[in-house]
Formats: C-alpha cells, structure tokens, sequence
C-alpha cells in the first residue's frame, strides 16, 4: 500500500518491481496495463521414469528432502518436496531419474502511470521464490535501467526472498506496526540489512494504535542511528482506497494520505543524502 | 491433532489465533505450540517461561585441499552453484548450499567431507504447565528456513496435539510448514490484498491435500467478497474477530486476547472444536 502511494508521489522517472512474489499486491492498487509475460523456470526437478525403475529404493534413502516418495507400487518425486538437487539421479542404478525443467511462476511486463512494472506470479506452492525476485529486479534493471529511481515492494521475513530483494539497493524503507511483533520484526529486518550497507530508514504504520510501542520504536531508532521518517495514522480511508483498487493517497485528503505524502517528501530528502554517502 | 495456521498475506493475525487457540486449549489438555515463522518467530512474546534453546545445525562441505585435485566435478554435479574450483583451490560459498550431500557422492578423491554448521536455533519453554512452546529462529543473513522449519516439526512430532503457526507467504517455508498437518487454519483480512492472497493460500492446502477452513481477521463489516470465495470454494468461515482499537493494543503489548479478555476463551475453543470436527478428528 505504502509502495503504491510512494510511486506516485516521488518524482523522476521509474520502474517498478514486486518483488513480494509470494502474495503480489502493486497490481491491485496500480492498474496496470500488462504488455508481456514471459515463463520464468525454477530449479529442474527430478523425475522418475517408471520403465526403468528397478525399485531399489536407493533415492529414497539418499533424499535429503523427503522427495521420494512411494505410492501405489511405484515411486513417485514430490514437485513440491524436490529441491532439484540431482543426488537421486547420481545413486539410481539404472538411471531411470532424469532432471526436467519445471515452470514455476511467470513474469509479467506492464505499464502503470508512473513507469513500468516488473511483478510476477509464483505458482503457489512451488519453490524458489528467491530465484524470482531475482529475475523479476533483473528484469526491470535490463529494461529500464535508465531510470532515476527503482522502487522495490519487497517480501516479508528475512529469508531468501528478503535476502535477494535487497541486495544491492541503495536505501531500505522498513515500514513497521506499533507491537511487540512489530518491533521484534523490524530489529530482525534491520540486522539482515545491514549485512548488505544500504541507508536504513523506518516508517510506522497505524501508529496511533498505540503510542506507547510507537514511542518505543521511535527510542530504539534514534539509539540505532536510523532515521524515522514516517508516522502513518489508522485511518479507514486506507482500505476504503484499496477496496476502490487506488493509492490512498488518490483518494483525496485522509490523514493517512497526508501522513504519506510528509514520507514521501522526507523519503525524497534522505535519498538524496544516501546519493551522496555513496 | 496437527493443526496448522496460515495466511497468504503477512500481518493478518496468524501469530494471534495460534497463541489465543493454544493458551484456550492449555488449560485442559498438553499442547505444543510450534513457531514456524522462523524468519520473523513472535509466538515467545506472549508467553514468558525459561527458554532452553539449541542449535540448528545442517551439513556444509569441507574439502580436504591435500586430497583434492582440483577435476571440477564437484563445481560440476552442485546445481546451486555453492562450489566453484579454481586451478588450485575450492571456493565454497555456503549461503547457496542446498546441504544435499551431491558434492560428497561424486568427489572421484573422496576429499570431501561435511561438517555442520549453525543456521538457527531452537528455544523450547513452559509457559503454561501444559503448554510447551517451540520456537524455530533463523539466524539472521541465512537464507535457508526450510531446514529450521524442519527441525522444529520433528521435535514436536510425537507430541499429540500440536498447532503450528506458519510463515506468511505461499512458497517452500509454507509448504514446509504445514505438509503433514491434519488441518489448517486460514487467516485472512477482509480486505482486496486478503482476499487475494486468501485465494493463493487455499490453493496450496488444496494441493497438499489438508482440509481448510477460515477465520476473519480485523473484520470490518465488510467481509461479503470474502464470504462469497469462501462459499464458492467450500471453505467455512470459522470465526471472524472485528477490528477494534482495544484488541489492537492488547496484542500490541504483547498481551493475548484471551488473557485480558476471558470471554473469547469461549469463541476459540468453539474454533478447535469446528476443526477437530471438519478434519475427522476425536477430541
């Protein structure tokens, strides 16, 4: 929501990626105009040829992942076990085990009102959601390299996804909640970060659901050294927006809207300081 | 029963209905509580109780540089890409390994071994005196959770009643997750982004072959999208918690809302009740 408003607000030319390609969202608030898809391929995937399978049992006992499975006389990979790591068809005796390229999401190429959008769709269930946000920045780096700014909707968590959306990002906006998860969630977030040196910056999101953790949040940056930038209200005119499939900030004159555009406009100012440091 | 929650989008409450279901239930019979979001684990917040906590090994490569002689095989057969072999030496980078144990098979020199190496650890507590908390973390700057994920189900897989709250997404920390479980519990905001990422995550219980149900999160009247899904795909609504200030901030101090308000007691074990009863499963 708060990647959504922002693409409107920020000047300069853009592209845009959802790199959130789990559960992608920008396309909801955005509209936009989609003008290529193109197949994306995980990991191969291992796949038995019941023909020539003795039945040793040898990729069974040799998964690490529980992959192999049996099943009505036969055995059987899990899609969604496999991690494509081959070692069955090294041990099969008879070399009944092959690797197959597998299609496990698509990226899409459209156009919004502020530039282009790289998002994707992952086959849910499948793997390699890391893989994906890779190709899905890569994507938007080749096309439109050009551009002043590239903002990125990144996933949760602190794992791969996370890992691989920003690695090489010059800023890092971490938008937080005023709760205990909140702030638990945000120093993880932070630590990972910082292993990739990029500025950090913290916006707080239905803030005045408790203030008391929102001064608290607000404590912990200023003794960390990271910019607050952002206190967005609880306001029902944020989900009456997405409801209506716009920014809030589109919507007219929320206090959430205003909370927004002060981000924007803070956001704007320490980017440029980030410009410099680098 | 292995009960498991989930939820396409992150933030809907899944921490909450896991937390309120197993401090319900504690009171009457031994729940283990699994913490699943290992990238983000918040389930220990709103409990207290000693931790006793390990690590989280997986096996990594050593190579034996005196043994090896540099054929490439290894950098050849490793599909991540973890190994690269230089003229003289093996670069080994260890956030891409897969830990499949490939490089060992097909070493001709036999110069490689594994060895393991922590990615998270393992905290388990008592906070209630049938409630045992586990609580899977992944080490911050490893990329790999499926294995923690792993860890964690297996020390509670002899445990009887276990419920598993889950990473927010749909792909392989998810699957991880909540693979195995009798039941699961779908969390969502009646919202478009809810609703959206409800659609997904139905999809993945459906695959897997785990009977699902709903439950409304920070409902704000407005459900009737999310009702209509629902009932188009056979998936009941097992309860819905309206969005009030009041539960906001009594999750926001790291309190549950069972706790500070008993009378939900009632509505949760209602909700373990319809689950047991939609998975087939005796109380």
């Amino acid at each position: 929501m708060i990647t959504a408003a922002l693409s409107r607000l920020l000047g300069g030319t853009m592209v845009l990626a959802d790199c959130d390609v789990d559960a992608a969202n920008l396309e909801l608030l955005l509209s936009p105009r989609l003008l290529q898809t193109t197949p994306f391929m995980g990991m191969k995937n291992a796949v038995i040829d019941p023909a020539t399978c003795v039945l040793c049992g040898e990729c069974e006992a040799r998964c690490r992942f529980d992959a192999v499975e049996w099943r009505e006389g036969t055995y059987h990979i899990s899609p969604l076990r496999c991690e494509g790591c081959a070692v069955c068809t090294q041990v099969c005796p008879v070399s009944a085990i092959s690797m197959q390229p597998r299609q496990t999401g698509e990226i899409l190429y459209s156009e919004t009102r502020r530039g282009h959008l790289v998002h994707a769709r992952m086959i849910p269930g499948a793997g390699n959601s890391g893989l994906l946000v890779h190709a899905v920045k890569k994507t938007a780096l080749e096309r439109d390299g050009s551009c002043e700014l590239f903002l990125i909707d990144g996933p949760p968590g602190t794992g791969c996804p996370l890992i691989s959306a920003i690695s090489g990002v010059d800023a890092v906006l971490v938008v937080t909640e005023p709760s205990v998860s909140g702030l638990h969630d945000l120093q993880r977030v932070v630590t990972v970060c910082r292993q990739f040196r990029p500025c950090i910056l913290v916006a707080i999101n239905r803030f005045d659901l408790d203030l008391e953790k929102a001064g608290e949040i607000e404590v912990w940056c200023r003794r960390e050294n990271i910019p607050l930038i952002g206190k967005i209200p609880f306001d029902p005119a944020v989900i009456a927006s997405v409801r209506e499939g716009i920014p809030v900030t589109d919507a007219g004159p929320a206090p959430a809207a205003q909370a927004i555009q002060i981000l924007a406009a803070n956001l704007e100012q320490e980017l440029k300081q980030c410009g410099k440091q680098r | 029963m292995k009960l498991a929650v989930a939820s396409g989008k992150g933030g809907t409450g899944k921490s909450m209905v896991a937390a309120n279901l197993a401090f319900t239930l504690a009171w009457t019979e031994n729940i283990t509580l699994v913490d699943c979001d290992v990238e983000e684990p918040n389930l220990h917040l709103f409990f207290s109780g000693h931790e006793e906590e390990r690590d989280v090994t997986v096996p990594v490569p050593v190579i034996d540089e005196s043994a090896c002689n540099h054929c490439g095989k290894c950098s050849e057969f490793c599909q991540y890409g973890a190994l690269t072999v230089l003229p003289d030496r093996v670069l080994f980078f260890p956030e891409l390994c897969h830990s499949c144990g490939g490089c060992t098979l097909v070493c001709p020199k036999g110069a490689i071994h594994e060895a393991p190496k922590r990615i998270g650890t393992l905290a388990i507590s008592h906070p209630m005196p049938k409630l045992k908390l586990i609580t899977g973390t992944l080490d911050s700057g490893s990329p790999h959770a499926v294995p923690v994920i792993r860890e964690a189900k297996r020390v509670s897989v002899r445990d009887p009643e276990v419920i598993l709250d889950t990473a927010p997404g749909t792909s392989c920390p998810v699957v991880e997750a909540i693979d195995g479980s009798d039941f699961c519990i779908l969390v969502t905001e009646s919202t478009p982004f809810g609703l959206h990422d409800l659609q997904l995550a139905a999809d993945v219980v459906t695959k897997l072959g785990i009977p699902a149900g709903v439950v409304i999160n920070r409902s704000d009247g407005k459900d009737d999208e999310t009702i209509r899904f629902c009932v188009d795909h056979d998936l009941e609504i097992l309860l819905t918690i309206p969005f009030s200030r009041e539960i906001a901030a009594i999750q926001g101090k790291g309190d549950l809302l069972c706790r500070a308000r008993p009378e939900w007691q009632k509505e949760f074990a209602a909700l373990a009740l319809k689950c047991r009863a939609l998975a087939g499963v005796e109380p």
